[in-house]
């Protein structure tokens, strides 16, 4: 058993190289080394890393376009993350799926997508794959408050609970469909007792804590590895940056400066970073700075792949 | 080529319910779901008492989900089972486009092969007997415009079942596009597992004069057609092309070559349409070294309506594809063909 510093190290790690990878793609995109939409996860990153920590390497994950946060925090290789946004051959997918469809099979972080919902239902036929297998691993899947409004939300839903699948459901719940705020989308802000009716606990975490998120993911993954059947928790949080793109968005006005600061002064990474001895952060972020350095260099010198490549993949062999 | 092992003739329906049980005992992450397959009429026969044969979790019900039931298939194969998930009527796939096209057509392209995509999308086409506007479609045009899937609709029991298991162990999304006037058809049929191989299309009647291509049921029409033709001197060509992404146009440009004529018989509308990717492909492969006569039959550009006169109307028959075959090869003359009695469409009866 890790102990409980170790543990702490792991956590801030994973949340510190988030955000440090994000706020680099925000540096470099004005040179369009990137051509190609990014979705960034600053502000977000304790979701992703409070329910991997409550995971096996082995559990598989299902995400969104908003992906790089869930990417990283299941492990997935920083360098092939790093090209495969510049669009370079060593690349996840070679190039060919840019920020919104990142791909890592070796550590179970199943092709991101980018139409809504889309991955909740893929996320429960994973799940029931492994229950027909009787496997004891599990399935997360990550999406927006935007998606709980899909249809193929509420069959999913319906559909794992129906079958008692082993998966959690974890929405992301940051207030905003793009700039529509979720007053404009839901006639009452009760999503957990939606989904409760289906008969699968629900439950809320209100203000983005790793800690808290982490300890319900735990309980719910022990408790679908029991074969208790399906678990959902909607961990509110809050995008710092605008939807798309690596700008602030204040100025649209959708949003308020002061609900953007309450959030801000809830900062999980910087929280998670003071709980630890000045000399052990100061190396974790130099390794995590090192690392990110040798990504973007490792992306910078990598080549782009060969046109012929075009034609390759559509079926496959 | 597979040999006839057994000199027997099976049904259409049989010959997918022995493809589909040859392979779940082949291997065990096959599986069949959709709405009914377990129910006591099993899908016309085809998915028959599968959940007995093996277990009822290799061949169960689902709630009224197409999208999500479609996408769990998906999250299924990613985990490396072979689903086949099955719709009464074609019309259906409408409410799966979002995940068939968005997602499982792109699964192996956007991760640069790293995911497979073995799922077989079963949709069986309802003609007949006062199915109406939503109930009858034919939307296999739709798939085949998309990179990624793969689209068959075999005709007889022997390529129904060679389809079937070819589709199954394909590690691409497939289309397998079935016709309920198919399904009492009899042929011959191997008794052990084969693959027919797509994109290799079959011609089924030879000929000099014009060449008849019919896609899905209405290629029973075309052979009835040849022979009313025959009676007026002439000699048709006719090829099922039984897969339709990929497409095996070498075989329909070769028959061509010797007819100069061509004929695309689709069970759906001409717009945009299957016959009008075949009559395209065609019209390049010979533009500027030959002139070739073309056309397409298909339904009427309407919905598809419930009165019986009306439906008759609205498909072609054999009657209607012999003139058009007249028509290319005698242009502004008149020739009205004995009607041909369509026994499978003339006999059937409901309530469904």
């Amino acid at each position: 058993m890790m102990d409980a510093q170790d543990d702490l190290v792991n956590l801030y790690r994973s949340l510190f190289l988030i955000r440090r990878v994000e706020e680099r793609i925000a540096e470099i995109y004005h040179t369009d080394k990137i051509k190609s939409p990014v979705h960034l996860s600053i502000g977000q990153e304790s979701v992703s890393v409070g329910v991997c920590a409550a995971m096996r390497p082995d559990d598989i994950a299902f995400g969104t376009y908003r992906g790089h946060a869930l990417y990283l925090a299941k492990g997935g290789d920083l360098n092939a993350m790093i090209s495969e946004l510049y669009g370079k051959a060593a690349g996840c997918a070679r190039g060919k799926a840019g920020s919104m469809h990142l791909v890592d099979m070796a550590v179970g972080m199943m092709p991101t997508s980018a139409i809504v919902a889309t991955t909740i239902p893929q996320a429960v036929g994973y799940a029931m794959a492994l229950k027909m297998r009787g496997s004891n691993q599990m399935v997360a899947v990550f999406f927006g408050d935007g998606s709980t409004e899909e249809g193929v939300f509420s069959e999913s839903l319906n559909f794992a609970a129906l079958k008692k699948l082993p998966i959690l459901f974890v929405c992301e719940n940051n207030l905003y469909a793009i700039y529509s705020s979720m007053k404009a989308r839901w006639p009452a802000d009760n999503l957990c007792d939606r989904v409760a009716s289906y008969g699968i606990p629900a439950a809320r975490i209100a203000d983005g804590d790793l800690d808290a998120i982490r300890t319900a993911a735990s309980a719910a993954v022990t408790a679908i590895r029991r074969g208790n059947g399906p678990q959902f928790l909607e961990c509110m949080t809050y995008r710092w940056h605008d939807h798309v793109g690596p700008g602030e968005d204040l100025h649209i006005g959708y949003r308020t400066a002061e609900e953007l600061a309450a959030w801000k002064a809830k900062d999980q990474v910087a929280l998670t970073g003071a709980r630890l001895a000045p000399d052990v952060r100061a190396r974790v972020e130099q390794a995590v700075e090192d690392a990110i350095d040798a990504a973007f260099a490792f992306a910078e010198q990598d080549l782009f792949p060969d046109v012929a490549e075009l034609h390759d993949h559509v079926f496959h062999q | 080529m597979s040999s006839i092992s057994e000199n027997r003739e099976i049904t259409y329906a049989e010959a997918l319910h022995e493809a589909t049980v040859q392979e779940m005992e082949r291997d065990s992450g096959v599986f069949v779901f959709g709405l009914g397959v377990d129910d006591p009429k099993g899908m016309y026969g085809s998915t028959r008492d599968l959940h007995t044969m093996f277990s009822p979790d290799r061949n169960f019900d689902t709630p009224l989900s197409e999208d999500a039931m479609t996408g769990v298939a998906i999250g299924a194969a990613m985990a490396g089972m072979r689903p086949i998930h099955v719709h009464q009527r074609m019309d259906f796939l409408l409410l799966c486009m979002n995940q068939l096209v968005n997602c499982a057509a792109k699964a192996s392209y956007v991760t640069a092969g790293a995911v497979a995509m073995p799922i077989v999308v079963r949709g069986i086409i309802g003609r007949s007997w006062g199915q109406g506007a939503q109930h009858s479609q034919a939307v296999h045009s739709m798939f085949m415009h998309v990179p990624g899937l793969k689209v068959v609709a075999p005709t007889t029991p022997h390529d129904a079942k060679g389809c079937m298991i070819a589709a199954i162990r394909d590690n691409n999304p497939v289309i397998f596009m079935e016709h309920r006037m198919l399904y009492q058809l009899r042929g011959f049929v191997p008794t052990e597992a084969y693959e027919v191989p797509f994109g290799k299309a079959r011609v089924l009647r030879k000929g000099r004069d014009v060449t008849i291509v019919g896609i899905s049921h209405p290629i029973l029409d075309c052979l009835r057609a040849a022979n009313s033709l025959d009676a007026v001197g002439i000699s048709a060509e006719v090829i099922d092309p039984v897969s339709l992404a990929p497409l095996d146009i070498d075989t329909i440009a070769d028959s061509v070559s010797k007819t100069g004529s061509l004929l695309v018989v689709d069970t759906s509308w001409t717009n945009c349409g299957a016959s009008a990717e075949i009559v395209a492909q065609i019209a390049e492969r010979f533009a500027g070294d030959r002139a070739v006569r073309l056309r397409r039959l298909g339904y009427a550009p309407t919905s598809c309506p419930t009165t019986k006169p009306l439906e008759n109307a609205f498909y072609p028959d054999a009657a209607s594809i012999a003139q058009a075959a007249f028509g290319l090869l005698h242009k502004g003359e008149e020739w009205r063909p004995l009607a041909t009695e369509a026994k499978e469409i003339t006999e059937f009866r409901g309530p469904f």
